[in-house]
């Protein structure tokens, strides 16, 4: 294989203008992070929603929750970035259309939307199964206080099936922040973009793909951190999910 | 006996389930089950495993539902669909059988929950209520714990106390006292017998008939979804009417 390794193109200038190779990838960085954190504040609330309406005993807002979560889950991500940057603006009334058009960083909100929607299907899905884990006890002692459906939501089931979905939804934050790379094909220069411009002007794909692979594994080991911390926080002293032992989940902790 | 003369026919029942029906789909799991409770009185539930009594319970506070008869809680229709359920539920106390502490809050906070949330008293009130119950039950010492650094008996004297800060006019009981290993039983059935004693009304479905000779009134027996004995203690006790009741007895006595 002929190929000339130079790890100094990081520093010789873009043809973009910006700034050197090294800065564009930064940029580039700085979308990624841009796009994947607001879309999974986004998937979060929207996620914790719909996985709670599947959960509650009115019928109609179940059938609700469940067609969202089959209609945003069985369409491929890229398809749906197409759908949101393409047909969309073109099938709701004109002035929306050209409201969203124009609007400045459209491909940047395209992608959060899509990738809230998509994830936010997951997120629901793990949701409803830390609601269902616990026992149907919890519910009734909560209304047998006299709370109502929402309060016994809010102040007795979500508080702790979010805990018990913690684990789960550190991959979801992991891969929400690698699907934000499907939004070049909508045109967001993010680190995957950036790094396929910085192949194409300087023909150092080696490099360009090593610094972004390094970037992609550095940001989602700062995730895992987080998320760990999050979850040692939020422990609940003695208390051990007994219907799924934690123990047997991480092996025998 | 003393005290059912004492609160007489003539006071309107606390508690009063009246040809009380409910089905699992076509399967009929309690049928025509009919029994009051007077004001003060404790009443003890018993019969069979899966004869239905832990459904009739959850049936008076309407967290079961329930399709026939009626069920009047202080006079409040319990089936009705104008009944506001959360209101009624407010104050009428019920401890289960795997006590449902909430986990993720401290003992304190268990009891305080629900007072202001659902009463609206305030933080200040709320905690000292709980303070009281907790030393009632002798856990203030645990108040800052976690319902999971507990022993069972301990955690299902929480529940008695997080039931009662809410200044219930009756208490429901199901079964509390069997998710309990033995040695733990008797601390619970003491708080219990002193909640009679101070004249709570008290539904107790259970099989501690020990706890029963002790401090209830009457005796509802009940078999596969039937209430077939509801009498006072000492005719259950001395002579079961019904053939079930009695073979029952002669089991659960001389285990």
């Amino acid at each position: 294989m002929n190929y000339n390794w130079n790890w100094g193109i990081f520093l010789e200038a873009s043809p973009d203008g910006t700034g050197s190779y090294l800065y564009t990838l930064f940029l580039g960085t700085r979308w990624t992070i841009a796009v994947s954190l607001t879309a999974w504040v986004a998937a979060l609330v929207m996620g914790g929603v719909v996985g709670t309406l599947t959960t509650l005993p009115r019928r109609g807002w179940a059938m609700l929750g469940d067609a969202y979560i089959e209609f945003f889950r069985n369409i491929p991500l890229l398809v749906q970035m197409f759908l949101w940057f393409f047909v969309v603006p073109e099938i709701v009334p004109e002035v929306i259309g050209t409201w969203m058009k124009q609007t400045p960083n459209s491909s940047f909100w395209t992608a959060v939307v899509a990738l809230a929607f998509f994830t936010s299907t997951r997120v629901a899905v793990q949701f409803r199964a830390g609601i269902l884990s616990q026992a149907r006890g919890q519910m009734m002692a909560a209304q047998a206080l006299g709370m109502n459906m929402t309060q016994s939501y809010c102040y007795v089931i979500l508080p702790m099936a979010f805990r018990i979905i913690l684990p789960p939804l550190t991959s979801e934050f992991m891969n929400i922040l690698k699907n934000s790379s499907v939004a070049m094909a909508v045109g967001l220069m993010e680190l995957t973009a950036q790094t396929r411009a910085m192949q194409e002007f300087s023909f150092q794909v080696f490099e360009a793909f090593t610094v972004s692979t390094i970037i992609y594994i550095v940001i989602n080991m700062v995730i895992v951190f987080g998320m760990r911390r999050l979850e040692r926080w939020l422990a609940v002293p003695g208390f051990s999910i007994d219907r799924a032992s934690e123990a047997d989940l991480r092996g025998g902790a | 006996m003393e005290k059912d003369e004492k609160t007489g026919e003539k006071a309107p029942p606390m508690i009063l389930l009246d040809k009380v029906g409910k089905f699992y789909g076509n399967f009929r799991v309690l049928s025509e089950c009919s029994t009051q409770v007077a004001k003060g009185e404790v009443v003890v539930v018993c019969g069979p495993s899966g004869s239905g009594k832990s459904t009739l319970i959850k049936c008076v506070n309407g967290l079961e539902p329930f399709q026939e008869g009626e069920i009047l809680v202080n006079g409040v229709s319990v089936g009705a669909a104008s009944t506001d359920l959360p209101k009624l539920r407010s104050h009428v106390g019920m401890v289960f059988q795997n006590f449902e502490l909430f986990p993720h809050m401290t003992i304190l906070e268990n009891l305080t929950i629900a007072q202001t949330k659902v009463i609206k008293r305030d933080k200040a009130e709320a905690e000292q209520r709980a303070a009281e119950l907790l030393h009632r039950v002798g856990l203030h010492i645990h108040a800052t714990r976690y319902p999971g650094q507990l022993s069972g008996g301990q955690q299902q004297r929480v529940a008695i106390a997080r039931a009662l800060a809410m200044d219930p006019i009756c208490m429901l009981f199901d079964e509390p006292t069997s998710a309990l290993d033995p040695e733990m039983i008797s601390e619970v059935l003491d708080v219990m017998t002193e909640l009679a004693q101070d004249g709570m009304t008290m539904m107790c479905v259970t099989h501690e008939m020990g706890f029963a000779k002790r401090v209830a009134h009457r005796v509802a027996f009940i078999d596969q979804g039937q209430i077939v004995e509801d009498v006072s203690k000492d005719e259950f006790f001395d002579h079961p009417r019904s053939e079930r009741a009695a073979q029952f007895l002669s089991r659960i006595l001389h285990h």
